[in-house]
């Protein structure tokens, strides 16, 4: 009879993955001081290279990064998760932020970005332009509508009058760069600096009009943060000449 | 209540942490109920978005059951009746996605069926045909994810049932095909249902697999779980609303697997 009852753990099992999927920053405790950013998907190249940066300049300072989606990470700082900074990939989403009383200094803009059109190396439907997605044999992946990297890939596709449909929504914009590296879609549509982080993995076909539809990267330190004084020198690294020339090399635009 | 006189009342040792256990189980799903907007429940429910990952959902996991009852049940057959070399090595295989992260194991159909995969990279020159951001992809991932719950159950009812009466039968002159048909698989009837309602539910809560390998559009690949992940981003209330008729389906199951485990002593 005992065999009977395993189905009962097996059961209990099954609804455990639902749960396992939240995701969620990585507190972490100990240490001397810990900084925790929480970041937008797409500065994960740039934010790991200035918290390097930070953690060079700052003796026992171990910098904590945390990357998600914005909506997924504003959502999270609203609802208290432990980190002393936010960067999201648009003002939207950092009005969460705002209206949920957490921002202490900023929110400050200090990047910007613009989608393009990326294709495996060998482009295999042979595409030129970012209006040959118009066409049924081609397979392209966007980021899903509620996602900052999907209301501009939205807005393009509108604007461009396309009506052939993507195969996928994808949750963030990392989801759908390995959806094109993969080569598992003839496209995606990325910003600018997935497309140079992706490197020799993607070419990049530019978007016309894009620049109409660019996002704009705001900073701001959090209610919750430990250490105020440590994440606003965080901030100020990320806003300074220096930052902005890591942020450069990525591929971002510079505030307007 | 005899019992309890002679043994004692409980210590506050294992009464504690009993508590906190409970407690722990219960307050989120009682806050989730509390924080659903029941006054945009109805209004919710009838757009068109969560009709459309409704009938997915309902579409893939019917389906998913089918599978399993099919290919399944004579795994579950193989694994408790047939001596053969090796038979413990392939149920370790196949359970092996019961305990897999559902990602990995999105990876690992991408892996085999993507359309650069080994078989569905094979398909595509074949036929042209590629399987990922369809409504099948969905359904091989939950297949993938369900199946061993199903096989696992069935081989344990078919173990428990006992070899005896399939000797009876054979010693009578029936084949084995009519001895598994008539004889094995009656006495075996409540582990399969149990087995499919474990893989019916494992099933409507698929996410990982299926929005890695299959991808996540409204109509034809986007399931319950997946639209939850993607409101969680634009409406929390939506998020919570649809977690809620999840929550709803899932009580409805525990509730039609109360009579079979959960009152027995």
């Amino acid at each position: 009879m005992n065999i009977r009852r395993l189905p009962v753990l097996v059961a209990l099992a099954a609804i455990l993955p639902l749960s396992a999927c939240g995701g969620g920053a990585g507190a972490g405790a100990g240490g001397e001081s810990t900084l925790t950013v929480l970041a937008a998907a797409s500065l994960t190249e740039t934010f790991t290279a200035l918290a390097a940066e930070f953690e060079a300049d700052h003796e026992g300072v171990t910098v904590e990064l945390a990357f998600d989606s914005s909506a997924t990470l504003a959502q999270q700082a609203v609802d208290g998760a432990p980190g002393e900074v936010l960067a999201t990939a648009d003002e939207t989403t950092m009005q969460i932020a705002v209206d949920g009383d957490v921002v202490a200094d900023g929110p400050e803009v200090f990047a910007t970005n613009v989608a393009v059109l990326v294709t495996p190396p060998d482009n295999p439907a042979g595409l030129t332009s970012f209006a040959d997605l118009d066409d049924d044999a081609v397979t392209y992946v966007v980021c899903v509508d509620s996602a900052p990297c999907g209301k501009i890939a939205a807005g393009l596709i509108d604007a461009a009058g396309i009506t052939h449909e993507p195969a996928s929504l994808e949750v963030d914009v990392k989801a759908v760069l390995a959806k094109v590296t993969g080569n598992e879609a003839d496209a995606g549509i990325v910003y600018a600096t997935d497309a140079v982080s992706a490197g020799d993995a993607v070419t990049a076909i530019d978007i016309d009009g894009a620049a109409d539809q660019q996002t704009v990267y705001p900073i701001a330190t959090l209610e919750q943060s430990s250490d105020a004084g440590l994440a606003r020198e965080f901030m100020a690294l990320v806003l300074s000449d220096a930052g902005r020339r890591v942020l450069e090399d990525a591929g971002f635009g510079s505030p307007p | 209540m005899s019992r309890r006189s002679t043994l004692g009342a409980p210590p506050a040792l294992l009464l504690v942490p009993a508590l906190v256990a409970a407690t722990f189980l219960v307050v989120p799903l009682a806050t989730l109920v509390i924080a659903t907007p029941w006054s945009r429940f109805f209004e919710l429910l009838g757009t068109e978005a969560v009709r459309d990952a409704l009938g997915i959902t309902a579409l893939t996991s019917v389906a998913t059951v089918i599978a399993c009852l099919l290919l399944g049940t004579p795994l579950a057959w193989l694994l408790a009746r047939v001596e053969f070399r090796g038979r413990s090595l392939l149920r370790a295989a196949v359970t092996v996605p019961l305990v897999l992260p559902p990602v990995v194991a999105g990876v690992a159909l991408v892996t085999a069926l993507g359309r650069n995969g080994l078989i569905g990279g094979l398909l595509r020159d074949l036929t042209g045909v590629t399987i990922p951001y369809t409504t099948v992809a969905v359904v091989l991932a939950h297949t993938f994810a369900s199946m061993p719950f199903y096989v696992l159950a069935v081989e344990g009812a078919l173990r428990a049932s006992g070899e005896e009466y399939d000797v009876v039968a054979a010693s009578l002159g029936a084949t084995r095909w009519t001895t598994f048909r008539r004889i094995t698989l009656p006495l075996a009837l409540p582990g399969v249902l149990a087995g499919a309602i474990l893989a019916w539910a494992r099933s409507l809560g698929e996410f990982g697999a299926t929005i890695t390998f299959a991808g996540n559009y409204p109509g034809t690949t986007q399931t319950m779980p997946s639209l939850i992940y993607g409101a969680l981003q634009s409406d929390p209330e939506v998020a919570r609303t649809l977690s809620m008729i999840l929550l709803i389906v899932s009580v409805a199951i525990l509730a039609s697997l109360r009579n079979r485990w959960l009152v027995r002593p």
